[in-house]
């Protein structure tokens, strides 16, 4: 398995806590991983430190051998995007503006605006199909249009890696599988993804490689419809459940048990 | 080198939206792009200070014609003249263009970076700071005019570190943080300027008054250089990080993850802001709402969808330069101190902005 993106023996806190003690992890080229796990198991926590919004205390994350922190920050910003959980978006921008502000790593001073920063920015319209939202205010999309503009502001970044930080979170049911189905053409066009999500079943749907975390360590990786069993899901959520084959993709869909059984053991666990 | 400018329309690609100027040398070495519409409105408020500066110079008790200026300007002036001109007006004029600029940009980049419309120097504290400065030189120190100016820039100077210490340490408050400590401060220091000019001999508590209401009257070259220098200087040094200001609108994690040095451009832009409404008050005392209101203008005006700092000047000038002429022109012999002006002027403009009901 080659891997641009890794992690070697990182330890990730904030003001002091730590959220992850030590940590591996290699980013499979071309893959679309995603990474799972309980609240605050620290799966958003890694994602910054992936993508050096979270500089580790010890151990490394490395880009092409590299360690993150010896790069030029717009040259990592060249190779890998990040869709942070939030975007700030100023009152009335249009979605154009919007997308061209991915374009920063490209820039300089006097290098503001080359045809280069314009067919990067028509590509990302085009790919997220928003090129009919262009002249929008982006304050007057729906969720769904606001979350594929700004996949198309991170795409406009044009690079190989993308990571997103729960890009279906407060988005209704089709605007979650609108998402995740351009994630999917995203990842086929031959980026590497990596995502992390909350609904373990839509991971087992589009990942081709899946991260269990809990407590701030990798449980197991791997292709979900080997992974995914009801031992797993009771380890990684302490949730007891019954794996089927989902009838329409065939891929693990797991289905929490009736009644208080089903998280008995979470239950004695805090107790 | 011929250099075409390519107007682009609508109906070209997606990511050529109407109302937007590209400007590429051949090869792309150089390659600009701008909405034309701030831009035109830059250029207006530029112009406008023409007849605007006219004014100033040229209306006063002292009688002096367009000829005169000329006669000045070419050095073939009437002595007297040319004092009245060289000495109080042209000074005046300069101060207001330099002290309007230096407030409108300072305001344009606290509202930016702390995303909050009333997040400007005269709001947080810094202006009133400045004020405890001089105040603190006027009547303790007794010291000379340059005095009191280097005390209003160091007091504005401290009152920032303060409120950065207070909001920014630990964790990402962000904007708010600042705005809230910087209103606490700025009524802090308010009160600390009233105790002192209660506490104090009538003569020297006069002269405090004068400089706390803010004015552009009797500003000799000394007073306003410092403040010219000051724009002339950071206000490239600001249009250097203005990109990096315009991508942490869209939060510091993107900001960060395209590469923005976010760290190095908040303290570059800060530190310019910070100075520049320091000299602007230390030239002509603590003028109100013109960092308030100026970029918002504009901003709406232009229809800007980032911070734009050329417009902010222009409309920081414009507003300072009218307001002072007004001031001079009161009917009734009601003649005020700009300050006053532009306490009124931004009044309306508060009730304006908090009446559209949104």
């Amino acid at each position: 398995m080659d891997a641009r993106l890794t992690a070697q023996g990182i330890r990730l806190a904030y003001e002091g806590r730590i959220v992850v003690p030590e940590l591996s992890i290699e980013i499979p080229d071309g893959g679309f991983t995603v990474i799972v796990g309980p609240n605050a198991c620290g799966k958003s926590t890694l994602l910054r430190a992936l993508s050096r919004l979270l500089a580790p205390q010890a151990g490394t994350v490395a880009l092409d051998g590299a360690p993150l922190s010896s790069l030029r920050s717009k040259e990592v910003a060249r190779q890998l995007a990040l869709l942070p959980q939030q975007v700030a978006t100023p009152d009335g921008i249009a979605v154009t503006d919007l997308v061209a502000r991915g374009r920063f790593p490209h820039q300089r001073l006097l290098r503001q605006w080359t045809s280069a920063d314009a067919e990067a920015v028509d590509e990302a319209l085009r790919v997220t199909g928003t090129t009919d939202l262009a002249d929008r205010h982006i304050d007057e999309l729906s969720g769904g249009q606001r979350q594929r503009v700004l996949l198309a502001m991170t795409l406009a970044q044009e690079t190989g890696i993308l990571l997103l930080d729960e890009p279906t979170t407060f988005l209704d049911m089709a605007h979650q599988v609108e998402v995740l189905e351009l994630c999917r053409r995203l990842h086929r066009q031959g980026r590497t993804i990596v995502a992390v999500l909350h609904d373990v079943n839509q991971a087992c749907r589009y990942a081709s490689h899946l991260v269990a975390m809990r407590d701030g360590e990798v449980i197991a990786t791997g292709d979900p419809s080997e992974l995914v069993t009801p031992a797993l899901i009771e380890r990684v959520f302490g949730l007891a459940t019954h794996v089927i084959d989902d009838p329409v993709t065939g891929t693990p869909l797991v289905v929490p048990l009736a009644g208080w059984a089903a998280v008995s053991s979470r239950a004695e666990e805090t107790a | 080198m011929s250099a075409p400018v390519q107007t682009e329309t609508r109906d070209a690609a997606a990511s050529r939206p109407a109302g937007v100027t590209v400007w590429r040398t051949p090869g792309e070495r150089i390659a600009l792009r701008w909405r034309r519409r701030p831009a035109i409105v830059a250029s207006v408020l530029l112009l406008l200070l023409i007849p605007l500066g006219l004014g100033v110079l040229l209306t006063g008790t002292f009688q002096i014609g367009l000829g005169d200026l000329w006669a000045a300007a070419t050095g073939t002036a009437e002595p007297s003249i040319a004092r009245v001109l060289g000495l109080i007006r042209a000074p005046r004029l300069v101060a207001g263009i330099a002290v309007g600029a230096a407030l409108g940009v300072s305001g344009a980049v606290f509202q930016s970076i702390t995303r909050n419309p009333l997040g400007s120097p005269d709001i947080i504290g810094f202006v009133t700071g400045a004020a405890t400065g001089a105040i603190v030189a006027i009547l303790v120190f007794e010291a000379p005019p340059w005095g009191v100016s280097a005390a209003a820039v160091l007091g504005g100077v401290l009152t920032a570190l303060l409120v950065g210490a207070l909001s920014l340490g630990g964790g990402s408050g962000g904007g708010y943080r600042i705005v809230l400590v910087g209103i606490g401060a700025g009524a802090l220091l308010g009160a600390v300027n009233d105790l002192l000019m209660t506490h104090s001999q009538r003569d020297e508590a006069l002269a405090a008054q004068m400089w706390l209401v803010g004015t552009l009257n009797a500003r000799g070259w000394s007073e306003v250089l410092p403040t010219l220098i000051a724009v002339v200087v950071l206000l490239p040094v600001l249009l250097g990080v203005r990109h990096g200001l315009a991508v942490l609108e869209l939060g510091e994690d993107q900001a960060r993850q395209v590469g923005v040095p976010v760290g190095a451009v908040r303290l570059i832009a800060l530190a310019v802001a910070v100075a520049l409404a320091a000299f602007a008050t230390a030239t002509a005392g603590p003028i109100a709402f013109v960092a308030l209101a100026a970029p918002q203008l504009v901003t709406r005006i232009g229809k800007a969808t980032s911070v734009s700092l050329v417009g902010s000047a222009a409309m920081g000038a414009a507003l300072l330069v009218a307001a002072d002429l007004v001031s001079q022109h009161l009917p009734l012999n009601l003649s005020a101190p700009v300050g006053l002006v532009t306490g009124v002027l931004g009044g309306v403009y508060l009730l304006w902005l908090l009446g559209r009901g949104r």
